[in-house]
């Protein structure tokens, strides 16, 4: 068995002069659920059209169960497609949908009806085999398309921002199920969309794409807690980026001044020297408020706005004369974080680990 | 004093807009009754006993019954269906090819192309039946059913490929890389989901065709030679050779031919 | 949509897909067209054949009277054909587009149907209404007729006599200008009404209130507003009338007996009676270029391409 389900190595692809896809090197565990996230026009779902055959690599190679498919038609490539807008035939029934690939690879018609109807199973759509796709609500026409790629038992599944149509509860309700039938059904799952949030609940391992290059690969905990650049950390969640410049480097730690006030740095790369100017990254909810300074490294503020949320007191504080960071604290109810009103003076502080130094 | 002013203009304003309102409706019953009052009395005085006078005196079924027995009218008739039939396959097939290509494909010489496909559409047709006339004598092909059929073709491929283009633009490309992606190779994709879905558009531009080639009096007038005479230059004949009540039957019927097409036309677009 | 070629495979494909019909349109449309170019620079020889030696007589002789009449005629009677479907089309467009929604498809669909009926059918419509002997002449002379010697028999006055006279022989309508600009404006008025209410049906009711709430009168609000919005419909549809009337045959041939001649008429004279091909030729050029005039003209005025026919 190849190593990777889906391997790409340093693919390209230029339209006319512009190039949607930057020198790709990416390869897909077997089994694995794996996001291309990024925001729109980053370059992620030419990528999966590139895997699928839609789309040819001006450079580069793409192995799919360590296959390389050169110019490979997609109809020869082991893998099956979940459409944006789902792509369902409308001339046909929902069972004549699902059935069309395995009719296409010519199996026999009664084998045909029992998967159909398996997969219809599996996706909950028993007894609407004769409805028209039209006659289906969204999450409805979300299940066949589902149903007709997974069908044919693919090497690997794509699929590209399936869940973009419906509304915030479905689509909630919708991960959950798709991360337990990946599970299930032990298929490889390459999963594209826009939406942090989405990839972090549901992937195994995540890509995180900007401008055709992929800037991170790394399990939702990684790409959270150690964002290798500004755009990562800017683009997954709430993240505060505080410009300033190094005074001391010692042991992966390093003392940085933003705007007058000395920082510890816990997480700092290699290589970084003493004069340079770097980017601070906290995270809101890694920030705690004290009325008292709690130690002589607490940097002082003024809260300039309280926003209540429900789960959490959201605070923006001045510190110094530029600076506003934002500081989220969970709304416990028991007291045990204290509450702190507009204009108030406040200290913060952090775990030195918290604040992670980015150079790029 | 704005108050009254307003008031009074806003008066006179409403019974403008009513006027106008009737106006136009008047207008509009009016163009109507021009459309479809010589329809009428055309079909009307086809029940006419009387054969030379534009009087009516009384009802009368026998202009109908001197076209079925009509032998010369039955042979252009027929005439005219094979020349329609066949310039409505020919064009049909390659309008639809064509269309495809130009939606699918983008090439240096669209433009161009784009530009002789329209031609047919808008030179006037005796300019059209002049250049097939010149065309066929010089080159020796001898005049009749076949020079029509040509000639028809030559300005239904354009129209096929106009309506087909048409539906064309709002085919769902992504529709086509589904099926692919269901393991269907290029011809089973066109077989299976282009054609059918493109199937009403196809049809919409067969119909038109088909119309366009009955419909044609002044290229057939032209090219068909002293041996091929289809419906129109049947019917042109007759009425060079005076009014008769049974050119007012025959016109009804063909009347009533183009409203079943209509009808056939309203069918396909509703699909 | 239309993407480039990218592979040997892709330009095969397009070539299997054109090539067909570029094929048939380059030998039986563009060969011929160039042609009629070509032959309109020769000469006609003696047994109406051609000889091919290149001269600009056929040219020249178009600036004959005779044939300079007959080009201003069809201009005239074009254009008056056009600037009618105008004048009636227009408000047309907006009766139907002010009628309820669930009847307007209705209205569209009984504007279209004549449209779909044979050409020479409608034109025998009005020949067989507008001839000597035809229901309106029969109202005439003998309705009418009869009611005035009714009113001349109870009220004795002497204005009777000339009415009486008039309307005891039928009215001139068959062979005239005015029946072949009737004929006309039959058989295209549904090409000028259908892209005016295409442009109608665009335009948004609220413009013409926020005119009406600035302070513009009624007609300033249509002239400034309502008119401009609307234009190109209007263009466009006088375009669609105007290149068919301009190139006329089967009308001025039924309707406008021996007397009303248009291009349309001396070509066909030329090629079926007088077996003047270079002659001929030369008419048909010409002819082609007014439409190609008109079909530019439209452009520049800023009409919409394709849109036309809704």
């Amino acid at each position: 068995m190849a190593e990777y389900a889906v391997e790409l190595r340093n693919v390209s692809k230029f339209f006319g002069s512009v190039a949607a896809v930057r020198n790709v090197t990416l390869g897909i565990r077997e089994g694995e659920f794996f996001s291309l996230l990024g925001p729109s026009g980053c370059g992620k779902t030419t990528t999966l059209r590139l895997i699928a055959g839609f789309e040819l690599p001006t450079a580069g190679e793409v192995y799919i169960g360590g296959e390389l498919q050169g110019d490979t038609p997609p109809y020869r490539r082991p893998v099956n497609t979940v459409f944006q807008n789902y792509a369902l035939f409308p001339h046909m029934t929902v069972y004549e949908n699902v059935a069309f690939g395995l009719r296409m690879r010519r199996l026999p018609e009664n084998e045909i009806r029992r998967q159909v109807h398996e997969a219809l199973e599996m996706v909950r759509l028993s007894g609407l085999e004769r409805r028209r796709p039209r006659e289906l609500s969204g999450g409805q026409q979300q299940r066949v398309a589902l149903a007709r790629a997974l069908v044919n038992r693919p090497r690997v599944l794509l699929l590209d921002e399936p869940l973009g149509a419906l509304d915030q509860k479905l689509r909630r309700a919708m991960q959950l199920e798709l991360k337990n039938l990946q599970q299930q059904v032990g298929i490889t799952f390459i999963y594209v969309t826009h939406d942090q949030e989405e990839a972090m609940t549901m992937s195994d391992r995540i890509a995180v794409m900007d401008q055709g290059a992929i800037l991170q690969v790394g399990t939702p905990a990684e790409i959270y807690e150690c964002p290798a650049s500004r755009f990562v950390a800017d683009f997954i969640g709430e993240t505060n980026l505080l410009e300033g410049k190094v005074v001391e480097v010692w042991d992966h730690h390093a003392l940085v001044l933003v705007d007058g006030a000395r920082m510890v740095c816990g997480a700092v790369p290699e290589g970084v020297r003493v004069g340079q100017r770097v980017t601070v990254a906290i995270r809101p909810e890694r920030i705690s408020l004290h009325a008292q300074p709690p130690g002589p490294l607490a940097i002082p503020g003024i809260v300039r706005d309280v926003v209540y949320t429900g789960a959490d007191i959201r605070y923006m504080v001045r510190m110094a004369d530029r600076v506003t960071v934002l500081v989220r604290s969970p709304n416990t109810g028991n007291g045990s974080t204290p509450h702190f009103l507009r204009n108030e003076t406040v200290y913060l502080s952090w775990r030195p680990e918290s604040a992670r130094l980015l150079v790029a | 004093m704005k108050l009254p002013n307003k008031a009074r203009a806003g008066n006179r304003s409403r019974r403008a807009s009513g006027l106008l309102r009737h106006g136009l409706t008047a207008h509009g019953v009016l163009c109507y009754v021009f459309l479809y009052l010589p329809i009428l009395v055309l079909v009307a005085f086809s029940f006419n006993a009387s054969r030379y006078s534009g009087l009516w005196r009384g009802f009368t079924l026998q202009w109908y019954e001197a076209l079925f027995s009509n032998a010369a009218l039955g042979a252009a008739l027929r005439t005219s269906l094979v020349v329609a039939l066949a310039s409505t396959a020919i064009s049909t097939v390659l309008g639809t090819a064509v269309a495809l290509g130009l939606e699918r494909f983008a090439f240096r010489f669209r433009p161009l192309m784009d530009v002789l496909l329209y031609l047919p559409i808008i030179i006037p047709d005796i300019a059209m039946a002049v250049m097939l006339l010149l065309f066929f004598v010089l080159t020796r092909v001898p005049l009749g059913v076949g020079t029509i059929v040509v000639s028809h073709v030559a300005f239904n491929v354009s129209y096929v490929a106009l309506v087909v283009r048409a539906r064309l633009a709002y085919f769902d490309i992504s529709l086509e890389e589904a099926a692919q992606d269901l393991y269907a190779d290029e011809w089973q994709t066109f077989r299976r989901v282009t054609l059918p879905l493109l199937m009403p558009g196809i049809l919409g531009g067969a119909l038109l065709a088909f119309t366009l080639s009955l419909d044609d009096f002044v290229i057939a007038f032209f090219v068909s030679g002293p041996g091929a005479t289809t419906l129109p230059l049947r019917v042109y004949s007759m009425i060079k050779l005076g009014v008769t009540p049974e050119i007012n039957a025959l016109s009804s019927l063909m009347l009533l031919a183009s409203i079943g097409l209509i009808a056939l036309s309203g069918a396909l677009s509703r699909r | 949509m239309a993407q480039p070629l990218r592979t040997r495979r892709d330009l095969l494909r397009l070539l299997i897909l054109i090539s067909p019909s570029l094929l048939w349109l380059v030998i039986f449309f563009l060969l011929p067209l160039l042609l009629v170019f070509a032959i309109s620079f020769g000469q006609r020889g003696t047994y109406g054949g051609v000889q091919w030696t290149p001269t600009l007589a056929n040219y020249a002789r178009l600036l004959d009277p005779l044939y300079l009449r007959i080009f201003l005629r069809t201009l005239f009677i074009a254009g008056t054909a056009t600037v009618l479907c105008a004048l009636i089309g227009y408000p047309m467009a907006f009766f139907i587009a002010t009628r309820p929604a669930r009847w307007r498809n209705a209205f569209l669909l009984l504007l279209v149907i004549p449209f779909w009926t044979n050409f020479l059918v409608r034109m025998y419509a009005w020949l067989f209404l507008l001839r000597d002997n035809g229901p309106i002449n029969v109202l005439w002379t003998e309705g009418i007729h009869a009611a005035v010697a009714w009113l001349a028999a109870a009220i004795p006055a002497p204005f009777w006599e000339p009415l009486l006279q008039a309307t005891s022989t039928p009215l001139r309508l068959f062979g005239t200008d005015g029946a072949v600009i009737v004929g006309l404006v039959y058989a295209w008025l549904p090409d000028m009404v259908l892209p005016c209410y295409a442009a109608v049906e665009r335009l948004d009711p609220r413009l013409v209130e926020a005119a009406q709430d600035l302070y513009a009168t009624r007609v300033r609000a249509f002239l400034r507003v309502v008119l401009p919005l609307t234009r190109s419909g209007l263009i466009t549809g006088s375009v669609l009338v105007f290149v068919p009337c301009v190139g006329a045959y089967v009308t001025p041939d039924l309707l406008g007996g021996a007397r009303t001649v248009m291009i349309g008429n001396v070509i066909y004279s030329q090629f079926m009676m007088a077996r003047d091909y270079p002659f001929g030729s030369a008419l048909s050029f010409v002819l082609m270029a007014l439409m190609l005039v008109a079909t530019v003209a439209y452009f520049r005025l800023g009409g919409e391409g394709g849109r036309g026919r809704g």
